[in-house]
């Protein structure tokens, strides 16, 4: 499994999770994110793996939960529509302390939509999409490379916080053809997955008992399940990763994410060329937001031009972290290159804006 | 001390002794037991797994010794399916559901689950109503029976008619089994014991899925006294679900 092939951004989320040691899928087939259920499909029965394809994505996230919950590494795909459909099913997973990727190739919305592309998914990933306010790291992959890597980020993290973690990708990546270096990470040593239920036979008769209920049985107390369940998010909030291009003299600082990201590190390079003191802030982990790192850039005299494929999500979080001390801009999915469902940000158009602003 | 004894009666391994908490006469202690005895007889309790679906038998997850996972409401069928495949088939995996999760939000999971031939088995407890949320219409409701949500009774006109899953399975090609029992009755109990015994060995031998309707009273929410209760399943409830077997087969052509 070592060695570059040239492949899209949805194939090279699979090798990532087979580098990462995931032989249990769950999936149904919605585009724009197909490639994925079809490269476990093919890959994972002749490496004795489990792949399954659901009826509906409700039924993915519930295959999903029972999987977790034998302690294997298992993991689902979906696109926003199918998105939407799992979010009790994460809810459930939050409570349960069940590690578990889901990976969202985000396409336009809301409803049914498009089938291609957009960025509209940020809010309900990162606010935890479903009820009961839990928290999710969100990671969001840049390049075919980067679907690669953050997939088995995503499962270490997942079984470091026993918690369920979001891939966020989105119909362009998942179709861009790049090369892949398929390597294997390593993160460090985990906690050993005593909790896993296997049947009493293998813990010496004991049992494990997975919930996500207190219900009626109260079981464990609730707030004892709300304390630790706090007590790990607040942990998990230390997660923050971005990557600063050229940011270092910037006056104006981009920040976006995904796909968009790509068009806007052009767009630097462009204003650069040109003289302008533009840099790009791409966070890696959407929650966390690097929010310590814009009030820092803040506080250093830059402004912000917010980027995304959508009609304003990040840019709120952008917001906070600036703390009132810096404008922010924003540049959304009315900007992109045409007004059909195949309309992308190009660089041209966020160098205009940059211009504009500066 | 020297004569050997023989428990003929008793709490069965694997049921932890504390109080129940269910209503007076309600028929989920019975079920609970009669599982725990089933996986005692066949000697399965430590490689067994149960996965409990939401509903009035949910909170007695704390009485099991087996291992457990509480699954979503409706999702148990597809949480078992997950659990037996991801241990590449090593355990007995088992739902426990009641008629709302089961029959109504859960459909979907148990007929798909169905027809990918996982080798589960399904219990259903059916009240003829919903009994965790106050006693609303479920699919298992009978025609003229009076819930909150059916005041005037149910009319099939307006409610459709109860739904009868043994039945329904009976017509898939990959349930080995499915019977329906009733709680209400010494004779009962001991024949629903066996329907439960042979839904699992159809899981046990790798022949194929397994499902068993339970009957069972709901007083407090039928508003009758618990022997009451006994006689309306008898009078009213039996006679729209027919008990039995539906399908028994050896094996199944894959």
């Amino acid at each position: 499994m070592e060695g570059k092939v040239l492949v899209g951004g949805n194939e090279a989320i699979g090798w990532g999770a087979l580098a990462a040691g995931c032989l249990h899928y769950f999936g149904y087939p919605i585009t724009p994110q197909n490639e994925v259920v079809e490269f476990f499909a093919r890959e994972l029965p002749p490496r004795g793996g489990c792949f399954v394809q659901s009826e509906a994505e409700s039924s993915s996230i519930a295959l999903l939960y029972g999987g977790a919950s034998t302690g294997v590494r298992a993991m689902t795909s979906t696109a926003s529509p199918g998105w939407s459909l799992m979010q009790e099913g994460i809810s459930c997973m939050a409570n349960a302390e069940l590690p578990c990727v889901i990976v969202d190739v985000q396409r336009g919305g809301p409803g049914q939509g498009t089938v291609t592309h957009s960025q509209m998914d940020y809010l309900s990933a990162t606010r935890g999409g479903g009820h009961g306010g839990y928290k999710s790291i969100v990671l969001a992959p840049s390049s075919v490379q980067e679907c690669h890597d953050l997939v088995q980020l995503a499962f270490y993290l997942a079984d470091r916080y026993r918690n369920p973690v979001i891939v966020l990708s989105d119909g362009v990546l998942g179709r861009t053809m790049e090369s892949l270096d398929r390597r294997t990470l390593e993160f460090g040593p985990l906690p050993p997955k005593d909790w896993a239920v296997r049947g009493s036979a293998q813990n010496g008769g004991a049992r494990s008992v997975v919930v996500c209920a207190q219900g009626t049985a109260d079981f464990p107390p609730y707030g004892v399940v709300l304390e630790r369940l706090g007590n790990k998010w607040q942990a998990m909030a230390e997660e923050a990763r971005f990557e600063a291009y050229r940011a270092d003299d910037a006056e104006l600082l981009l920040v976006a994410f995904g796909y968009v990201a790509r068009s806007c590190k052009e767009a630097v390079n462009m204003a650069r060329a040109e003289g302008l003191k533009v840099g790009l802030l791409r966070p890696v982990t959407l929650w966390p937001f690097p929010c310590g790192e814009v009030g820092a850039r803040a506080r250093g005299g830059a402004r912000f031009l917010v980027v995304e494929d959508n009609l304003g999500q990040m840019v709120d979080d952008v917001r906070l972290g600036a703390e009132g001390q810096a404008p922010v801009h924003f540049l959304g999915a009315l900007a992109r290159h045409v007004n059909t469902s195949l309309g992308m940000l190009m660089p041209d158009r966020v160098l205009e804006e940059v211009k504009r602003l500066l | 001390m020297s004569e050997a004894r023989v428990r003929v009666y008793g709490r069965p391994q694997g049921l932890l002794p504390d109080i129940l908490g269910l209503c007076p006469g309600c028929g989920h202690g019975l079920f609970d037991k009669l599982i725990y005895e089933v996986l005692e007889e066949l000697g399965i309790m430590e490689k067994s797994i149960g996965v409990w679906g939401i509903g009035c038998g949910n909170g007695l997850v704390r009485l099991s010794q087996l291992d457990v996972v509480q699954a979503a409401h409706g999702t148990a069928a597809a949480v078992a399916s997950a659990v037996k495949r991801s241990l590449f088939g090593a355990p007995i995996v088992f739902t426990r559901q009641g008629d709302g999760d089961c029959a109504a939000i859960g459909l979907g999971y148990l007929l798909n689950a169905v027809a990918r031939n996982e080798k589960i088995t399904v219990f259903m407890i059916n009240n003829a109503n919903y009994g965790t949320t106050g006693g609303q219409l479920a699919p298992t409701t009978i025609v003229g029976q009076v819930t909150t949500t059916t005041p005037q009774g149910r009319e099939p006109s307006v409610h459709g008619h109860p739904l009868h899953l043994p039945e329904l399975l009976a017509g898939m090609v990959g349930v080995a089994y499915c019977a329906r029992g009733a709680l209400n009755s010494p004779a009962n109990f001991q024949r629903t014991r066996r329907y439960m015994k042979t839904a699992l060995q159809k899981q046990l031998y790798d022949i194929g899925f397994g499902f068993v309707e339970i009957l069972a009273p709901c007083p407090p929410d039928w508003h009758l006294q618990p022997l009451d209760s006994l006689t309306w399943m008898e009078e009213k409830m039996i006679p729209e679900f027919p008990l039995g077997e539906f399908k028994n087969v050896e094996h199944i052509e894959r």
